[in-house]
């Protein structure tokens, strides 16, 4: 789950992360009011869940608070990466000295949370590791005896040579990772961390991904969830247990397990086709969930064919049928539906589709290569 | 012969009494597996369908039964202690089926089990089958039959899918192994890569891979340095558009590093013979046989 910056940065904060001062306006006229407060140069931040906000003109300076109603104006009107904004952080423009990246990733291959630090902060890091890989300081961290204090410090030796500014990061480095941890995150952020002409080192920006898996431990970081700023589609279907990604095809995909929903959209896509979505739903399925997944797919009105592929391993595929039957008697299909299935009660499950009108085959490539070319044909 | 199970493998299922451990705890059973405990805090003492002892703890589990795998059905918040206190009991090899186990959690457990010298699977993974002989997790059994092809994959049904096609073309399996999708798990491709290699039964390799990570081209770069058995590969997510969670925790592709399009390349340079469907695998294999 993402969160915003200005929920990453209060979670930061509450670790003693020094952090400049900031609020959240809805409105251009909220961030005025704001920006009269803290007089002054101010930074106005669209708050959404899209990189390259700076890019996408989100992030702007104002020098007055008319400045920033405008400015504000300009940016609540913007959608970024196809999410709209809506929200905006204002905060007291900083003078910056230098600016470093300090990063915590959850790394597959070591199987260990990651510090990354760099000097060469304020820009993607992403483009540092290609380039410049050894400005880069990386440095696992054991999770069972946690951040060492010499491990903290050897990442603020590699930013800084004054000493002060060596413990206050390291002090930085202790604060990211307690909420590393505390979170539940799979990755934590500050980017740009910065050093002030006066010689302090605060954070600029804060990113933190919450590991999902982790919500039910963390009731209070799951009710920071931000549904206004997911595509609508997917929140319905993560309300209803499905794991739904819309995209851009015309072939509406409705599977069982991840491997094989991306299989499937793979093959639809080598036949000519489009996918138009991903969708999973999950391993012990029931006809509601089914029910539900169709209602998601035959909303989008791109949809030109709707595509099947259950393997039934513990999906029993006689909920899929009957899930389908009822779905379809509730509201009836306008375009055309191809049905994949095979494996837990598949005769079962045949005979129900059967008797209510529909046809079914158990070979996947077979249905693929139908359901692409009835969407050919309605597109 | 086969890879990690087989008829002398004794089983422990943890949260035998719920939903998913009492569903497939018969089905291992019914497959043959022999299944010769249970554990279910609470519940010590009495009996699983009146055949399968449940003890308290897996300690006591091993003590009384010699057990020699566990099997982890219990919810995802519980799961971390479950594997661990696996590992403690002296269990050598830990399934871990469970889904949505956080993965912060995994960094404890990984680290211990190893220590403890035991091997883990999973978790979020369908767990493994030696056709004819054991099935510990939920492979159904139905659609394997016993052989030459060794079989690893990241995910479940896809797996299914292939195995299925495999059994009706007449390839039988020596072992299939069910890795699973999480970002952190115990046993990777090289892991079942070197002991297909090492298993005299197994003569070729099918391996399902997925978009996400580097797993998929270390294991390239590991059957290009020691494996002389032929494998066949697939990479599912080839079609997913960038930066996009699909399901799997696991299939996150960020940047460069994970992309089908360099899996699929480091395949290649390995001589891993690449099946652009899940159907291209049964002629591949029957080539390289």
């Amino acid at each position: 789950m993402n969160i915003h910056e200005y929920q990453a940065k209060e979670l930061l904060r509450a670790e003693g992360i020094p952090i400049p001062p900031g609020e959240v306006a809805t409105t251009p006229t909220e961030a005025e009011a704001i920006a009269m407060r803290y007089g002054g140069t101010v930074v106005v931040k669209a708050q959404v869940h899209a990189g390259g906000r700076g890019k996408a003109g989100g992030v702007k300076l104002a020098k007055s608070p008319k400045e920033t109603r405008d400015v504000a104006e300009r940016i609540l009107a913007l959608h970024i990466k196809g999410l709209p904004v809506q929200r905006v952080l204002v905060t007291p423009a900083a003078d910056i000295a230098s600016e470093a990246y300090v990063g915590v990733i959850l790394d597959r291959a070591s199987r260990k949370p990651v510090f990354m630090v760099s000097a060469a902060g304020g820009i993607d890091i992403e483009e540092v590791a290609a380039t410049t890989p050894e400005k880069i300081l990386k440095l696992p961290v054991d999770t069972r005896y946690g951040l060492q204090p010499y491990q903290a410090s050897r990442l603020a030796f590699f930013l800084y040579d004054d000493q002060k500014r060596v413990r206050a990061a390291a002090r930085i480095m202790q604060g990211l990772y307690a909420a590393f941890m505390k979170h539940g995150c799979s990755l934590a952020e500050i980017n740009p961390l910065v050093v002030t002409p006066a010689g302090d080192v605060v954070a600029l920006d804060a990113k933190m991904v919450i590991d999902d898996n982790e919500l039910d431990r963390h009731p209070s970081i799951a009710a920071l969830r931000d549904e206004s700023a997911e595509e609508p589609s997917e929140v319905q279907a993560r309300n209803a247990n499905l794991t739904f990604i819309k995209l851009e095809g015309n072939v509406g995909c409705v599977v069982n397990g991840a491997g094989l929903a991306m299989a499937t959209m793979d093959l639809v896509k080598y036949y000519g086709g489009d996918p138009a979505n991903f969708l999973d739903i999950g391993g012990s399925s029931n006809p509601e969930k089914v029910v539900n997944a169709l209602k998601i797919i035959t909303a989008d009105p791109s949809v030109k064919a709707i595509l099947f592929n259950i393997f039934g391993g513990i999906t029993r595929t006689d909920d899929v049928a009957n899930g389908i039957v009822t779905a379809t008697k509730q509201s009836p299909l306008k375009v055309p539906i191809v049905i994949r299935l095979t494996g837990t009660n598949e005769e079962l499950a045949m005979k129900i589709l059967h008797e209510n009108g529909f046809s079914a085959s158990s070979d996947m490539d077979e249905a693929v290569q139908k359901a692409v070319a009835l969407a050919k044909g309605a597109a | 012969m086969s890879i990690f199970i087989d008829n002398n493998t004794k089983v422990v299922v943890q949260g035998i009494t719920g939903r998913d451990g009492s569903f497939h705890t018969k089905q291992m059973i019914e497959y043959g597996t022999k299944v010769v405990a249970g554990v279910t805090p609470g519940k010590g003492g009495q009996t699983f369908e009146g055949a399968v002892p449940i003890f308290n703890t897996v300690a006591d589990a091993v003590n009384a039964t010699g057990a020699n795998t566990a099997v982890i059905y219990v919810p995802p918040l519980y799961a971390a202690d479950a594997m661990i206190e696996a590992a403690d009991a002296g269990v050598k090899l830990v399934v871990a089926i469970t889904e949505g186990v956080p993965v912060l959690d995994m960094t404890r457990v990984y680290p211990f089990v190893k220590d403890k010298g035991a091997r883990l699977l999973g978790p979020n993974c369908p767990g493994l089958i030696t056709p004819g002989q054991s099935k510990v997790g939920i492979i159904p059994g139905r659609i394997c039959k016993p052989g030459n092809i060794g079989v690893v994959s990241r995910s479940g049904t896809l797996t299914y899918e292939v195995v299925y096609q495999l059994t009706r073309a007449g390839l039988g399996q020596s072992t299939c192994v069910g890795i699973g999708g999480d970002p952190i798990n115990g046993t990777n491709f090289i892991d079942c890569l070197a002991a297909f290699e090492a298993d005299p039964e197994t003569k070729a390799i099918a391996m399902m891979g997925e978009i996400g990570g580097t797993d998929e081209q270390d294991a390239a770069a590991f059957v290009k340095a020691t494996m002389k058995k032929p494998v066949v590969g697939f990479i599912a997510g080839q079609t997913a558009p960038p930066g996009r969670r699909m399901g799997h925790a696991g299939a996150i592709i960020s940047g460069s590093a994970g992309t089908a399009a360099e899996k699929l390349a480091a395949f290649e340079a390995a001589g891993i013979g690449i099946a652009k469907r899940p159907m291209d695998f049964v002629e591949l294999l029957k080539k390289r046989l």
